[in-house]
């Protein structure tokens, strides 16, 4: 199983979503984030004085899925969450150990 | 379930219209009887006619008294202005602020403030009599109540606009003593001076021919300066000019600060119209030359800070409507509607000016404006008042509005600074560092005014 972060522009989540659903990814969590990147945010103008926004607001989707659909899954988020401006995000994937349904105790890929 | 909702909505619709088809019938239905049975009436009881003079004066008491209301109103702008254009943790501190400027105001106003500045004088700088709204006790005439409603929603918006120049930093207790000393004695001297035989007073201001008729002098220019001072002694918000520059501290919501305006804005139709204080036909000209002036002073600003600053910046373009009012204020009942739209539109281009200039240059921290749209705004509006005259102006008119404006700074700044300094020695001005930063709500008055959000204060590039 790997764990795919994906940190994206806020207004791109219902694409994002929508195209992983139809991939057949079976659940997600979704974060409100804040941070910067080699920009270093940007510089905004309040009442003529300026004032620096380094931290800027972005959405953190956290996905697990069994390994073969990894490629698959990331492949569709580099395509829909682009809009190949400065600021479209980062994707990270890390292996995950294990994973436990709460309700049942099943475990492994059939808890996903 | 769905049926029953159908037939509950469709027979409320229609006793609804029952009730307005009754309501019309009943409207219709007065003017054909009672006529008929007033003169029926009259002979038998032998009563008076209602002469004309007196539906004149049932008129200007309603006309006054309703631009109180309006006025009073104006205490909510006020409120949201100040508590949109500052930061969240400090938004309770800011509506006790304006609440209690009202209410502490009010009564300072009513056992001291209206008898300095309406009462009887033999020097022409303070009035003497009526303490308590002693008057009315002895006279019984209700146009004693009637003016001292509208004049202490005016020594009100005076004490007022101190509060927002002195946001986020102030000691609540200070702020209270302040707002009675405003209320009670700055405000009324000058008033008295001014506007002293509206009443029974007799201002040696308004014996030169001095043109404030609303009071963009007499109260806006007096918040304004003694906010100037408030400002200057107590110094700025930390973090304000860190490291020797200037940094912005938005306000944390523009929604509630742009219903302040609207609510101002619609105050001010009982601040101008209403100081008539009789139901009369000018007030149709104080109205339209109102709307101009805020309007220009929109339209001024929001220019100016596209040019400046390469965008219509939304808060400079709110305090621009304002600063149109306040300009207007003292001539808005003897200038054209085109004057007016002039002196709106410099007075929006003056406040971005004004603005920048004492937050940039002379490094004073006024969070929302106060002094540049009040006390700088005033003097303009009241030099426009001689300006613009409608009936010509000459190097005397001229003369006397400088008088008036230098001599409400001469008043006003002086007091003010001294009374803030010993308010600073005796009950301290000024929250801690910690408590600033925590947030002036958490510590003045024990609760937070957005308990389900976190807010993060920065201390950045702070030494404590």
């Amino acid at each position: 199983m790997k764990k795919i972060e994906a940190i994206i522009k806020p207004f791109k989540l219902d694409e994002v979503k929508d195209e992983l659903h139809a991939l057949g990814v079976q659940g997600m969590t979704v974060t409100e984030v804040k941070g910067f990147g080699r920009q270093k945010g940007h510089v905004e103008v309040y009442r003529g004085a300026e004032y620096e926004v380094t931290f800027v607001p972005k959405v953190k989707l956290e996905i697990v899925v069994p390994d073969d659909m990894a490629e698959k899954v990331i492949g569709k988020i580099l395509e829909s969450a682009k809009t190949g401006k400065i600021g479209d995000g980062k994707i990270f994937v890390t292996p995950v150990g294990e994973a436990y349904r709460i309700r049942t105790g099943e475990k492994g890929e059939t808890a996903l | 379930m769905k049926r029953l909702l159908v037939v509950t909505i469709v027979a409320l619709l229609l006793s609804s219209a029952g009730v307005l088809y009754a309501e019309e019938q009943g409207l219709s239905n007065p003017p054909e009887v009672a006529p008929a049975e007033q003169q029926a009436a009259q002979p038998a009881t032998g009563e008076p006619e209602t002469t004309a003079a007196e539906v004149q004066t049932n008129a200007d008491f309603v006309w006054t008294l309703v631009a109180a209301f309006l006025v009073f109103f104006m205490q909510a702008g006020f409120a949201m202005v100040e508590a949109g254009f500052t930061r969240a943790k400090n938004t309770v501190n800011i509506l006790m602020k304006n609440l209690m400027d009202m209410s502490m105001g009010a009564i300072a106003y009513w056992a001291v403030g209206f008898a300095i500045m309406f009462g009887v004088t033999k020097t022409g700088w303070f009035g003497t009599t009526g303490f308590f709204l002693s008057d009315f006790a002895q006279d019984k005439d209700p146009w004693t109540l009637a003016f001292w409603m509208f004049q202490v929603v005016f020594a009100a918006t005076a004490a007022t606009i101190v509060s927002g120049a002195m946001a986020e930093r102030t000691r609540f207790v200070a702020y209270l003593a302040y707002s009675v000393v405003i209320s009670g004695l700055i405000y009324p001297v000058f008033g008295s001076w001014a506007w002293g035989s509206l009443y029974k007073g007799n201002g040696w201001l308004e014996g030169l021919g001095f043109i404030d008729f609303a009071g963009s002098t007499v109260v806006h220019s007096v918040g304004g300066w003694a906010a100037l001072a408030g400002a200057i002694v107590i110094g700025p918000r930390l973090g304000k000019y860190a490291n020797g520059k200037v940094k912005a501290i938005p306000g944390h919501n523009i929604a509630l600060g742009a219903l302040g305006v609207f609510i101002l804005w619609f105050g001010w139709y009982g601040f101008n119209p209403g100081s008539t204080t009789a139901a009369t036909k000018d007030i149709a000209l104080i109205a339209v030359n109102t709307t101009l002036a805020a309007a220009g002073g929109a339209v001024g600003a929001m220019m100016m800070a596209w040019i400046m600053f390469k965008k219509p910046e939304a808060t400079m373009t709110l305090n621009g409507a304002l600063a149109g009012l306040v300009g207007i204020t003292a001539g808005c009942a003897n200038v054209l509607p085109g004057s007016a739209v002039l002196i709106g539109i410099i007075a929006g281009i003056i406040v971005v000016l004004s603005v920048v200039f004492i937050d940039q240059v002379l490094k004073i921290d006024d969070p929302v404006g106060a002094i540049s749209v009040h006390g700088v705004c005033g003097a303009w509006g009241t030099f426009a008042a001689g300006l613009f005259n409608a009936e010509g102006v000459t190097m005397k008119i001229l003369g006397v509005q400088l008088i008036g404006i230098v001599a409400a700074f001469l008043w006003v700044f002086p007091t003010a600074f001294i009374l803030f300094k010993l308010i600073k020695a005796t009950i301290g001005l000024r929250v801690s560092a910690e408590e600033e930063l925590e947030g002036l709500d958490v510590e003045e008055h024990g609760i937070e005014a957005y308990p389900d959000f976190q807010i993060h204060p920065s201390a950045k590039g702070l030494k404590l």
